[in-house]
């Protein structure tokens, strides 16, 4: 063993290490630190996200271009099924019906996709954060965002289809914006906390898929939940139209459809989703947060 | 064990002549958990009778590495320290452990800063090209975008993908694995490190690129504060550090001058 020098023979390692100001190594910063360390590594986290999205489609021969068609055959397949076989519609008109569909399964997507990321954002990345320094949010954060810019493509189609059953562009679209914003700050949590409990348990992202689903089918995404359940209790209805994936989706589909006014919406609907949005974001990001020290181990 | 050849080059580093440590590992356990090793068998049955089992006391599905035992050493300024030892020995981990990135079991690493693995790999995406992945690696390692385009130029002209043509518009997948070596220790040895650490960087890249980068880790040493070294080649070993540390499953057998340890070793491993 080496012999420490003559001056600070005799001192414990943690007398030396306190005597030059050393500390320990990958200790938890505290909240705020930690929100200043995640606001240094934006640059990071943007040109990450942008780098998956870019990389997801570099084998294919189309590239770049399935950006949009995998959003445009999504929204076939449903109109397909839900529009003309099941006509699961229910009196609303087709041209409200429609976009109604195909925004509920671009915006539930969102959510959808950004969970199922975030399941995976530790636990698929050990390697990245058995190598690097970063706050570990940065990740399911990252992820989040990758699914922020494939909406933006979906969003494009969505327009389309929007106006080409007459609903065209107008001052509510502005709306969007807002919705979206919450949407997206709701997702962000959510996924913190589900990066967290997919890192102690990576079986989570086989059972994720059910549960997702689950919601998908209990959120009105292919059908108007009021209409649908009209000779049920109401309160069923209320618990289901207050849900964060329906509150969005209304949102939404209140700011680009002609024909979907507030009697569709349940009141204090942008209240909701603030809440919503607010509740997800700091519960989610202080939970992930306290296992900061932890990532990355076995 | 006396080591005069790091009390030299410290004293030079250090004007007061007193040592001034970076890293203290104080006794540092390390153990990995191993989902689902246990148990022997892979199957379904298996993993089922696992669970259940797993009420008596420790759980079964679960089988534990202890990787690193109880490893104490004090590293200093100025110093180029490298690790040697069979393949498995821990030197990897107790690397990991040193920057933060592996929670010890046991014992504590107290560190001067931030100490960072020379290792950008995990970051690189082979679909991205050399260019975007330039800007990646930097940022995940913590440079600015300002940074990262000053020494844009010269991590290119470092690794030298450009020399047969203009390979770094390409995507990474299509380079050739000493390329692409050659492309990740460019990009991770852009950054200026206070404790630096750098694991078999040095066995890839041809005779030509080699010297290039053991030069570039005497600059590195020279700005860093402490230069940690994992390398199974002895002569990288012996050209660029002053004291090692000879690991051997997960204990420290030897810390001492490198000439001295290293005919240990080599006595030992019979080479």
């Amino acid at each position: 063993m080496t012999a420490p020098p003559s001056a600070d023979a005799g001192l414990s390692p943690a007398e030396l290490a306190a005597k030059y100001g050393l500390s320990v190594s990958g200790a938890r910063p505290g909240l705020a630190e930690y929100v200043r360390q995640l606001w240094g590594r934006r640059h990071f986290i943007l040109a990450f996200s942008q780098a998956k999205l870019t990389a997801q489609y570099s084998q294919a021969k189309l590239g770049q271009l399935w950006q949009v068609a995998t959003p445009l055959l999504n929204a076939a397949v449903y109109f397909l099924i839900f529009g003309l076989i099941l006509n699961a519609g229910r009196g609303m008109e087709k041209d409200i019906y429609i976009p109604f569909l195909v925004t509920g399964v671009f915006v539930f997507m969102f959510t959808q996709t950004s969970v199922m990321s975030g399941v995976r954002a530790i636990s698929g990345n050990l390697g990245l954060v058995r190598a690097l320094h970063f706050p570990r949010a940065s990740l399911p954060i990252s992820f989040a965002l990758q699914q922020l810019q494939q909406l933006m493509f979906s969003m494009i189609v969505l327009f389309v289809i929007a106006a080409a059953f007459g609903s065209y562009p107008s001052l509510s679209w502005l709306l969007i914006l807002p919705a979206l914003a919450l949407q997206f700050v709701f997702n962000v949590g959510l996924s913190l906390i589900m990066a967290r409990l997919g890192s102690k348990t990576p079986d989570l992202a086989q059972l994720m898929p059910f549960v997702m689903r689950t919601w998908m089918y209990g959120s009105g995404v292919m059908f108007s939940i009021p209409i649908m359940l009209q000779d049920k209790p109401a309160w069923i209805a209320d618990v289901l139209m207050y849900n964060p994936a329906a509150i969005y989706m209304d949102l939404i589909r209140f700011a680009l459809i002609d024909g979907y006014g507030s009697e569709y919406l349940p009141s204090h609907v942008w209240l909701a989703g603030l809440l919503w949005a607010v509740l997800a974001g700091a519960a989610g990001f202080v939970y992930f947060w306290k296992a900061e020290e932890r990532y990355g181990r076995g | 064990m006396a080591d005069q050849t790091t009390d030299d080059v410290t004293a030079t580093a250090a004007a007061d002549g007193a040592r001034i440590p970076t890293v203290i590992a104080d006794d540092v356990h390390i153990v990995y958990r191993v989902n689902g090793g246990g148990g022997g068998k892979g199957s379904a049955t298996a993993a089922l009778s696992r669970i259940l089992r797993r009420e008596k006391g420790e759980s079964r599905g679960v089988r534990k590495v202890h990787a690193v035992r109880g490893v104490s050493f004090t590293a200093y300024r100025g110093e180029a320290i490298g690790l040697i030892g069979t393949n498995g020995s821990g030197k990897s981990t107790l690397l990991r452990a040193i920057a933060g990135l592996l929670p010890t079991e046991k014992g504590k690493v107290y560190t001067d800063g931030q100490p960072s693995l020379l290792g950008v790999n995990a970051a690189l995406m082979g679909d991205l090209t050399g260019e975007r992945n330039v800007i990646l690696g930097g940022l995940a390692m913590g440079m600015s975008r300002e940074e990262i385009r000053e020494r844009y130029q010269d991590i290119v002209d470092f690794s030298g993908i450009n020399e047969k043509g203009d390979f770094i518009t390409l995507p990474m997948r299509t380079y050739s694995s000493g390329m692409g070596a050659r492309l990740r220790f460019a990009i991770a040895a852009a950054k200026n490190h206070d404790v630096l650490m750098i694991d078999e960087a040095l066995a890839t890249g041809d005779r030509k690129f080699q010297i290039r980068s053991e030069q570039r880790i005497r600059e590195l040493r020279k700005e860093a504060g402490t230069v940690f070294l994992v390398s199974h080649s002895n002569k990288s070993i012996r050209d660029t550090c002053d004291r090692v540390l000879w690991l051997e499953k997960g204990e420290l057998l030897m810390d001492g001058p490198t000439d001295e340890v290293l005919r240990a070793y080599e006595k030992e491993t019979g080479r």
